[in-house]
């Protein structure tokens, strides 16, 4: 099902969350909404879902008018970022509720619970209580229970926030691997842009409630429309005029036009990377990366004086 | 589900229940106008009987007050064998019905009790003086306090004190200068309930205090001896001065609650 | 005997791998034990020990003499019916209190803590006042069981409201908004995700009314005109078998209220296990 958003915009009291927003999502593909905090991606995910009302604008889903619709009545999947688990039901009552509710007989409902249980590997938990789950655990149960009545799209609120670092990395890869075999619309919202860039098709950045630039994450890191997006998507930072990316930054010994004065504060060591902090003498700081074999051939110091310009054929905004 | 509609019954039920009965006391306490009030009210048993009430509650509040805090202490910071029991214990007097608190306690203090012949063989009189209604208010108030420390100090768990002992604090100041504060709302909370149970108690203090008009009748049973007498004036305008005590203890209660329970 | 130096002394305690007992670890819980002993126990001992005295046989002769089984019958009767309209309303009481919004609604809440903070004997007055003789609303419920029924209420209201209420604030709204994604419309989410969660506070709330109801005795003495078989309530029942100086059958009827506490108290302290019983990890 496709998600059309037209001109949505939403205030809470003085505060713009959501401002004059328009947005395609295609049947079928993984969209990630990527922004900062604040920046009113969950307020427009949870607009689609129904959970809160526009102030204006229009959602269309499959092209029908689904604005004033009830949550009940869009056929969305919500997954929240912390889990929204009942917690006084099983795993298998969880999970089933979506088909409870709809009355579906016994036996529906077990086999599909069942189904989902071997989908999200969570074999031997049906019995347990959320409680006695881990943070991983709850949210592929929460995954499972928004998929168990077939929704037309899967929506998810920073499902990995509260998660630590390990278990989000392996639950990035399980969710774009889910997407694969499952085929469902599917909008997460994330403030990690690595996250965004690694789990997506198409990626949408938001600040304070506009819509800066849609594309793919080659798109958008190859070509930023904005100085927002060049910076949060990949990281540039300020040399002389110009914006560079930490990765296309050449440092030398020698000079001549475009290059920066610049001073060596601290060198990290990162395994097959490093990261190299500099201040250009005017108060600003940048970071230059570069690989392992680079540095060494560079013997940079801390302290040491040296120049700075953008690598030749790489993209830079002004 | 009808907002106004339960709005309404929500209301309805609190003003028939609540509300129209507290109005009804000020009218009928007045109905022959300010003087006799005066005069009941500054009479001698009466007096007296604020005099025995404030006494006993004087008594019974620290007491039950220091109990509290070390009992919730002892309940949620140690493991120890038993430790169920106390705290059933300590729950009972708010499922025990009064009347069994005083009838308990007379069987106790009476002639023929366990403790009652040794006393007043040694000229000690508990029962029919203010003794017994001393210990019958700090029974049935021994619950308030501690039922407020304890979900206190589970919540804060012990984490600030283990701080104060590795700064090097010794017992007592980690307790006067950490949990001590840290408690104190629920602590005056508390005090307030259990300053209101006192002042309230009757069932208890009727059976061991003999009511003996002048000497051990406290303002409830004061209450309850003028309306048997049909001194309406005597009894409304005593009721009145403890209603106007309990809408202080509301107010109290209000500003002291320990965590919002309104939206 | 020379004196001994600290490091000629023999070896402490704790060396020896035993943890030393400070006195401030003994001495808190025997000042708890002793005053606890001193002030509930014993006296609740004493009350055993006389109903036990003259033997099962009089114990039970009291225990169902008419008097006594009607008091019993209507104090049980009475209990459960006010425990029953408290569960009702109270719970609407603090839904109304925790989700909907008018002006005075502070006031409101503060009212509610009225019955624990006024005697009962007070209470008992005012509703003599308003619904007895004499009363300006017209009614006259005096020596009736529905002024019994009216006065229990009064002095019950505040328990489940404020079981309710903390549960009602604590409840993840983000449950209610999963459920109504997943499909669920008002009543089933109310039914299926509110309800279960709020049941346990509501359980105990009504378990604490009954207790109190079935002991109250300030409130009802006045209104309810204590005929013996039509309005005499266990506790009054209890208080007057001990004006006419019969102790042990006052004793035997009261161990039958204390064993009708500690009931009470085991089903609150067992609501509370199987709730937890979610939550144990």
């Amino acid at each position: 099902m496709s998600i059309a958003i037209r001109h949505v915009s939403k205030r809470f009291g003085t505060f713009t969350a959501v401002d004059d927003v328009c947005l395609t999502v295609e049947t079928g593909s993984l969209t990630a909404l990527l922004g900062p905090s604040g920046s009113g991606k969950s307020t427009l995910l949870r607009i689609v879902a129904g959970l809160e009302a526009a102030d204006s604008g229009e959602v269309l889903l499959a092209g029908e008018d689904a604005t004033g619709l009830a949550p009940q009545k869009r056929d969305v999947g919500f997954v929240f970022q912390h889990y929204a688990a009942f917690k006084h039901m099983t795993v298998r009552d969880n999970i089933g509720f979506a088909l409870a509710v709809r009355k579906r007989p016994k036996a529906e409902i077990r086999a599909r619970v069942d189904e989902l249980i071997q989908l999200v590997q969570l074999q031997g938990f049906a019995g347990r209580y959320p409680a006695q789950l881990s943070g991983g655990q709850r949210q592929r149960m929460a995954l499972a229970r928004a998929l168990a009545a077939r929704p037309r799209v899967l929506l998810l609120d920073e499902p990995f926030g509260a998660l630590d670092a390990r278990v989000r990395a392996e639950l990035r890869d399980w969710l774009r691997r889910l997407h694969e075999e499952v085929h469902v619309t599917t909008v997460f919202v994330t403030h990690d842009q690595e996250e965004a860039m690694e789990v997506a098709d198409r990626v949408a950045v938001l600040n304070a409630g506009r819509l800066e630039q849609t594309g793919t994450p080659a798109e958008l890191y190859d070509a930023p429309e904005s100085e927002f997006v060049m910076r949060f998507v990949g990281g540039a930072h300020r040399l002389g005029d110009r914006l560079v990316r930490p990765c296309d930054l050449t440092l030398r010994r020698d000079h001549d036009d475009g290059c920066v004065e610049v001073e060596v504060e601290r060198i990290t060591v990162l395994g097959a990377d490093a990261k190299v902090d500099l201040a250009d003498g005017a108060g600003g700081r940048l970071v230059a990366r570069l690989r392992r074999d680079e540095l060494e051939e560079l013997d940079l110091e801390r302290g040491e004086i040296l120049w700075a310009r953008p690598t030749p054929g790489t993209a830079s905004a002004a | 589900m009808p907002r106004a509609g339960l709005r309404i019954v929500a209301l309805g039920y609190l003003t028939l229940v609540l509300l129209a009965p507290l109005a009804m006391v000020v009218r009928r306490t007045f109905a022959h106008g300010l003087a006799p009030v005066w005069g009941s009210l500054s009479g001698p048993e009466t007096v007296h009987a604020f005099e025995i009430t404030m006494l006993v509650a004087a008594i019974a509040v620290p007491l039950n007050t220091v109990f509290g805090v070390v009992a919730g202490l002892a309940i949620v910071r140690r493991r120890f064998p038993g430790r169920g029991l106390l705290n059933a214990f300590v729950d009972l007097p708010l499922a025990l019905s009064p009347v069994v608190v005083g009838l308990a306690l007379y069987l106790l203090y009476g002639r023929t009790g366990w403790f009652g012949g040794w006393l007043l063989g040694r000229g000690i009189h508990v029962l029919f003086a203010w003794p017994a209604i001393v210990l019958a208010t700090v029974f049935v108030s021994v619950p308030f306090v501690a039922r407020e420390v304890i979900p206190t100090l589970r919540e804060l768990g012990d984490e600030q004190e283990q701080a104060a002992r590795t700064l090097g604090a010794s017992a007592w100041q980690t307790f006067r200068r950490i949990t001590l504060p840290s408690i104190r709302w629920a602590v005056v909370y508390g005090v307030v309930l259990t300053t209101a149970r006192c002042l309230g108690e009757y069932g208890a203090v009727a059976i061991v205090s003999g009511r003996i008009v002048g000497k051990t009748e406290t303002a409830t049973l004061r209450v309850d001896g003028a309306y048997q007498n049909l001194d309406a004036t005597g009894a409304y305008s005593v009721a009145l001065v403890l209603a106007a005590a309990a809408v202080a203890v509301l107010v109290a209660m209000t500003l002291a609650r320990p965590n919002e329970q309104v939206a | 005997m020379p004196a001994a130096s600290a490091t000629a002394g023999p070896i402490p305690a704790r060396a020896r791998g035993r943890p030393r007992v400070a006195p401030t670890d003994v001495l808190p819980l025997g000042f708890v034990a002793c005053f606890l002993t001193a002030v509930v126990v014993l006296p609740i001992a004493a009350l055993v020990w006389e109903s036990r005295r003259q033997g099962a046989r009089s114990f039970w002769r009291v225990v169902s003499s008419p008097e006594a089984v009607a008091a019993l019958r209507l104090t049980l009767g009475a209990a459960v019916v006010v425990a029953l309209v408290n569960a009702v309303l109270g719970t609407v009481t603090a839904w109304v209190l925790v989700r909907d919004e008018f002006r005075g609604k502070t006031l409101v809440n503060a009212v509610i803590d009225l019955p624990f903070a006024l005697p009962t004997i007070v209470a008992g007055l005012t509703l003599v006042a308003l619904y007895g003789p004499g009363s300006p609303v017209g009614v006259d419920l005096a020596f009736t069981r529905g002024a019994i029924v009216l006065a229990l209420c009064f002095v019950t209201l505040p328990f489940v409201v404020r079981a309710v209420q903390p549960v009602l604030q604590e409840l993840d709204t983000e449950m209610e908004e999963a459920a109504r994604s997943l499909g669920a419309g008002q009543a089933a989410v109310f039914r299926r995700i509110v309800f279960p969660n709020l049941l346990p506070g509501i359980l105990s709330g009504a378990a604490l009314a009954l207790a109190r109801a079935v002991g109250e005795i300030g409130a009802v003495v006045l209104i309810s005109g204590n005929l013996p078989y039509r309005t005499e309530v266990s506790s009054v029942f209890v208080m007057s078998r001990i004006e006419s100086g019969d102790a042990a059958g006052a004793a035997a009827v009261a161990v039958v209220l204390l064993c009708v506490s500690f009931a009470l108290l085991l089903a609150i302290g067992g609501i509370r296990l199987l709730v937890t019983r979610h939550e144990r990890a």
